[in-house]
């Protein structure tokens, strides 16, 4: 079912492609057919699995740090007013710079390896995280904080036991943005400045004119993305149904 | 533990909106409460405001304990909705108020209180998988278990068929001997068989009706019992 639902759109995509370079006789260097591209795809796959590798270890750590640094933030912020009201428009002013203009600077502090990627994945998934989880730890169900409060509970042990597990869906619809974002900061990192992954083997396809070794690399790009959406997506579903079962 | 008498004097407004009052509640320490009153009446309100979580109803007055010291932590509430923690089983959820204050009651404690309720051997279930009157059941659980000289209770029986109410309001009078009980609810039955007294809240002002001689909890086919029951609807028609 889930692949015949697939099948289609992914069909059309391809038909309009390859309309596309036979209606506009596009030379192969500007825009390669389909199959030109399933070729490229599959003779340099072992060249794109070692890049997508790389992107896909970034992603990950960065998805990790980001969510777990959110995590913190969020729950430290509710557990003070006086700093979420300090922090908070902080927060939101820190989303107003366009994190891709940080990129040079974070290659110029972690350096050319894994490091820069994986904190400017952090960077632009960090927000979302944490304000999600905020947004959700400040509006507990009414009556759950009345009720702990008649039976005596402290402001810290409200918030663990009752605030956290009733924000858990407003944390995990953060991580599920997360998932689309990070593959996205990634290879930002890599554009600015690489010798490994995906991103770095756009731009080098680009500069090189291998127009198909392009596509191909976006092409798994663009599945490795989906396929983590996907996986957060079932995992978070699962969770979430497993704790109420 | 002595209970402490209760007493609730002044007037309630939401809004700007006077809703009941001004008026003078007392209910004598030790001793079991029923108040009965139209839907919308302010009865969940005043339960809310002896219990210190009014919200967004004020009372210009006092709402405190007959002994002077302060109520708070001397207070379990059972209100009107379950509030059951879905993430938890029912045994956590029976004990979440030990856990806020930072102590674990054994779990054998719980099943126990559970086992009472007819609700043997379920402990380890979510309360997704309940229905409404068994969820009524673990809301009314965990607040025995608080363990606290004032009860107040907000329709705690309200779900149950006929056989299960009168069995649990039996167990319930019983756990709750001795302590000061207020306890809301729309069936006069219900008030007749269970209360020393019996308030009646309608038109903002607060009235008391004589209950039957004998002690709780009656009979509910006893001669008393049952012309207690229709008086009170006949007060409660009135009072609509
Ligand atoms: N937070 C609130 N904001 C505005 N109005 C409120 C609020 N809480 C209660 N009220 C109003 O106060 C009145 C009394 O509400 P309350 O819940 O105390 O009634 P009740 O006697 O318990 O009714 P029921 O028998 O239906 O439970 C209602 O008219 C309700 O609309
Ligand atoms: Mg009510």
């Amino acid at each position: 079912m889930t692949a015949l639902r697939l099948f289609l759109p992914v069909m059309l995509a391809l038909a309009l492609w390859q309309g596309a370079v036979t209606l506009l006789a596009m030379p192969p260097f500007i825009l390669p057919d389909p199959l030109r591209v399933a070729g490229t795809l599959w003779t340099s796959r072992a060249l794109l699995a070692d890049h997508a590798m790389v992107t896909l270890t970034e992603v990950l750590a960065g998805l990790a740090l980001g969510a777990g640094l959110g995590w913190i933030s969020a729950v430290g912020l509710a557990l003070s007013p006086g700093a979420a009201r300090l922090l908070r428009p902080l927060l939101v002013f820190s989303q107003a710079v366009p994190v891709f203009a940080l990129a040079p600077i974070l290659t110029l502090w972690f350096g050319y390896g894994i490091g820069s990627k994986i904190a400017m994945t952090l960077l632009i998934i960090y927000f979302p995280v944490t304000s999600a989880f905020f947004d959700a730890l400040m509006r507990p169900p009414a009556g759950w904080e009345a009720m702990a409060r008649v039976m005596g509970g402290s402001p810290a042990r409200i918030l663990w036991h009752i605030r956290i597990p009733a924000a858990l869906p407003g944390f995990l619809s953060g991580l599920r943005l997360a998932a689309v974002y990070a593959p996205i900061g990634a290879v930002l990192g890599e554009w600015v400045g690489a010798s490994r992954g995906l991103g770095y083997l756009m731009l080098l396809a680009n500069g090189r004119a291998k127009t198909d070794l392009m596509f191909a690399a976006l092409l798994v790009l663009a599945v490795l993305t989906l396929a983590l959406h996907r996986a957060v997506d079932r995992g978070c579903l699962a969770l979430e149904a497993r704790r109420l079962r | 533990m002595t209970a402490p008498a209760l007493r609730l004097t002044g007037t309630a407004r939401v809004g700007g909106r006077v809703l009941f009052g001004p008026l003078d509640l007392a209910v004598p320490g030790g001793e079991w409460c029923c108040l009965l009153g139209p839907s919308g009446a302010g009865k969940s309100s005043l339960l809310h405001l002896l219990a210190g979580t009014s919200g967004a109803v004020t009372l210009d007055g006092s709402a405190r304990a007959g002994d002077g010291a302060p109520l708070a932590g001397r207070v379990a509430l059972m209100a009107q909705t379950d509030l059951l923690l879905p993430w938890l089983d029912l045994c956590d959820n029976i004990r979440i108020g030990a856990r806020l204050r930072g102590t674990r009651p054994s779990r054998a404690q719980a099943e126990a209180l559970l086992d009472r309720l007819g609700l043997a051997g379920m402990g380890a279930r979510k309360p997704g998988a309940l229905s409404g009157g068994q969820r009524q059941r673990v809301a009314l659980a965990r607040t025995l278990l608080e363990d606290r000289p004032v009860v107040l209770l907000d329709e705690p029986f309200s779900a149950l068929d006929v056989a299960t109410r009168l069995a649990v309001q039996d167990m319930a009078a019983h756990a709750l001997r001795g302590r000061t009980v207020l306890h809301v609810t729309h069936d006069p039955a219900e008030a007749a068989r269970l209360g020393d007294s019996i308030l009646l809240l309608a038109g903002g002002q607060i009235r008391a009706v004589a209950p039957p001689p004998d002690a709780p909890p009656r009979a509910p086919d006893a001669t008393a019992t049952l012309s207690a029951t229709g008086h009170l609807t006949r007060l409660l028609l009135e009072a609509a």
